[in-house]
C-alpha cells in the first residue's frame, strides 16, 4: 500500500484514512468486506487503508501517534470481552472521525455474547478441560505469566461482553452477520459520496446498511394467522415451502428481525436466526419475540400451554442468540456476579 | 448480604401491571375498604393485561425492581374477549427465558382478581412481598453494570 513513486505518495496522503479492527468476533465481517468483490478497488482508491490487521500489518503504536481524528472511517466488528479490545476501542475512537459498529458483535454482542450467559470459570473450563481437549495438566491461561527472559502478560476477560456503544461513542451502526455484501458496497460508494460531497451522511447514531422494518416484511411466505398446538425442530418438520415457517410451528426470530437482508433464510427454507438484530423501534428483542410467539400459541390452559413451550428447547438461546448483551438485562445473573 | 439483627428488613421493590377493569378496580377496592396490604409495590395500571409487554417487566428488572406483578381479569372475563389467555402465555413463556438469565420464577406473580375481590387482591399481595423478601434483593442495575478497572478482572486459577 505504499508506492515508490513520489508523485502518488502525495496523493496517497490526501486520501482519506480507513481502519478496520476485529475485537471479540469470528472474522467474518472482514470476508463479508472482502466480499464485495471489485469495489474494494473502490476503497482502496479512494482511501489510504491505514490500520486493519487481519489484511496488513500494522502495529497499536503507528495507530497511537496518529493526530486525533486523524483516520477518516473506521469500522469496528467484534465485542468488548478483554482490556485489550477495551484500550484499543478507546484508541481507534479517538483517531477516528467516524467509528461505525459494524456487523452484530460491535452492535449487540453476537455469538460471543452468549458467553454472558457463564460465569468466566465454566467458559473456562468448556474451552480448556472437556473430553475433546488434551490438556493432561489442566494448564489454564494466565493474565501474567514469569518466564526467565521476564513477565509476559495477556490481556484479561472481563465477566461480561459489551457492544462497542457501551464502552465508547458510536456513530452509526450496520447490523448483520455478518452484513450482506450488497449493503456493505452501498454503504461504501454512499460514505465515498459524502466525501465528494455529492451526497449527505446520515444522522448520527443512525442504523446504515439496513432496513426498518422486520424480515416479516421482507418475507414472501404466506401469513394465515393459524395457531398452533406445538413447536418443532425444522430438522424433523416436512415445512410446506409456501407458508409461515412460525405459524407451522418452527421457531422463526422474523418477526423482531431488522431488514436488510432480503429475507435469505425463510426463502432458502431456514428460520430466521435473528442476524440482523431488533427492528427499529424494538427496546428488547428477545422480549418481542416472547410476545410473538405466544401470540401463535393454541391454546387457553396454562398446563398445555406449557407442553407446547416446552418443544422451545432453548427459549433464551433462541431469543437472544445475537443479542444478549445488547438487551436490556444484557447479561444473566450467573455471569453478572461471576458465579459468586 | 446484609441479614444482620441490627440491619432494616430488606424491603422489595416490586412493579406491579394491573388492568383497568378487574384488577386495578381490585386494588382501589382495597383501598377504599381502608384493607392494609404492604406498600411495596408500585402498581402501573394498563388497560389490559394482554397490553403487557414483556419489554416493560424486562425493563423493570434491569431497573432495579426486586419482583414484578402481573395482574388482570380472570380467565372468560377479559373485557377484550379473551387478552388476558395471550397474557398468560406470555407470561409462561417470559418466566422460562427469565429462569434461564437467572432470574428465580419466584420474583413473578400472575394474579387474577376481579374488581370485587379487594380482600384477595391485598392478601396476595402481602404473601408475594414476603415471598420476595425471602428470597432477598435483586440488585440487577447494581451488579457489574459497568466494569470497574480490577475488581472485575478475573485471575484464573492453574
Amino acid at each position: 500500500m505504499s508506492p515508490k513513486n513520489p508523485k502518488t505518495v502525495e496523493k496517497a496522503q490526501a486520501k482519506p484514512k480507513f481502519a478496520m479492527y476485529w475485537a471479540a468476533s469470528c472474522g467474518g465481517c472482514e470476508i463479508a468486506v472482502l466480499n464485495i468483490h471489485e469495489k474494494i478497488l473502490d476503497v482502496d482508491a479512494n482511501f489510504e487503508i491505514v490500520f486493519w490487521p487481519v489484511a496488513m500489518d500494522a502495529k497499536y503504536a503507528d495507530v497511537e501517534k496518529m493526530e486525533d481524528g486523524e483516520i477518516t472511517l473506521c469500522l469496528w466488528n467484534g465485542g468488548i470481552r478483554n482490556d485489550e479490545n477495551e484500550h484499543i476501542a478507546h484508541l481507534l475512537r479517538k483517531k477516528s472521525k467516524i467509528l461505525v459498529a459494524f456487523g452484530s458483535c460491535a452492535c449487540e454482542g453476537c455469538i460471543p455474547g452468549l458467553a454472558n450467559f457463564s460465569p468466566i470459570k465454566e467458559i473456562v473450563d468448556t474451552a480448556f478441560s472437556t473430553i475433546s481437549t488434551d490438556n493432561p495438566e489442566n494448564i489454564r491461561p494466565q493474565p501474567h505469566y514469569k518466564m526467565p527472559e521476564g513477565e509476559i502478560t495477556i490481556p484479561t476477560l472481563y465477566s461480561m461482553l459489551r457492544t462497542l456503544d457501551q464502552v465508547v461513542d458510536v456513530d452509526y451502526y450496520m447490523p448483520g452477520c455478518p452484513p450482506e455484501s450488497h449493503q456493505i458496497a452501498a454503504v461504501v460508494e454512499l460514505v465515498i459520496a459524502a466525501l465528494k460531497g455529492e451526497a449527505q451522511l446520515p444522522p448520527k447514531g443512525a442504523t446504515i446498511g439496513a432496513g426498518n422494518s422486520t424480515v416479516c416484511d421482507e418475507c414472501p411466505r404466506k401469513r394465515n394467522l393459524k395457531t398452533i398446538k406445538e413447536f418443532g425442530r425444522i430438522q424433523l418438520i416436512k415445512a410446506d415451502p409456501e407458508l409461515c415457517l412460525l405459524e407451522q410451528g418452527i421457531p422463526c426470530n422474523g418477526p423482531a428481525t431488522r431488514s436488510g437482508c432480503d429475507a435469505r433464510c425463510p426463502i432458502a427454507g431456514a428460520q430466521c436466526i435473528g442476524c440482523y438484530g431488533p427492528a427499529e423501534g424494538v427496546v428488547d428483542y428477545g422480549a418481542r419475540l416472547i410476545a410473538a410467539f405466544a401470540s401463535v400459541i393454541d391454546s387457553e390452559k396454562p398446563e398445555e400451554i406449557d407442553k407446547i413451550l416446552d418443544g422451545l428447547v432453548d427459549p433464551a438461546g433462541q431469543f437472544y442468540r445475537f443479542n444478549l448483551a445488547g438487551s436490556l438485562l444484557r447479561a444473566s445473573k450467573y455471569a453478572r456476579t461471576n458465579g459468586r | 448480604m446484609s441479614d444482620t439483627p441490627e440491619t432494616k428488613p430488606f424491603e422489595p421493590i416490586i412493579i406491579g401491571f394491573t388492568c383497568n377493569w378487574c384488577s386495578y378496580r381490585a386494588a382501589d377496592m382495597a383501598g377504599t375498604a381502608r384493607m392494609k396490604y404492604a406498600p411495596n409495590v408500585r402498581l402501573i395500571r394498563l388497560m389490559c393485561s394482554g397490553r403487557l409487554d414483556p419489554t416493560f417487566v424486562f425493563k423493570a428488572f434491569a431497573g432495579g425492581a426486586d419482583a414484578v406483578l402481573v395482574s388482570g381479569c380472570h380467565p372468560g372475563d377479559c373485557h377484550y374477549i379473551n387478552q388476558n389467555y395471550k397474557a398468560m402465555r406470555r407470561f409462561q413463556l417470559m418466566k422460562r427465558v427469565l429462569a434461564q438469565l437467572g432470574i428465580e420464577p419466584d420474583r413473578l406473580k400472575l394474579l387474577w382478581a376481579s374488581a370485587a375481590e379487594g380482600a384477595i387482591f391485598a392478601r396476595e399481595i402481602n404473601s408475594f412481598v414476603e415471598q420476595v423478601r425471602a428470597l432477598g434483593p435483586l440488585n440487577w442495575n447494581k451488579t457489574s453494570f459497568t466494569i470497574p478497572a480490577d475488581a472485575d478482572k478475573e485471575e484464573v486459577p492453574a
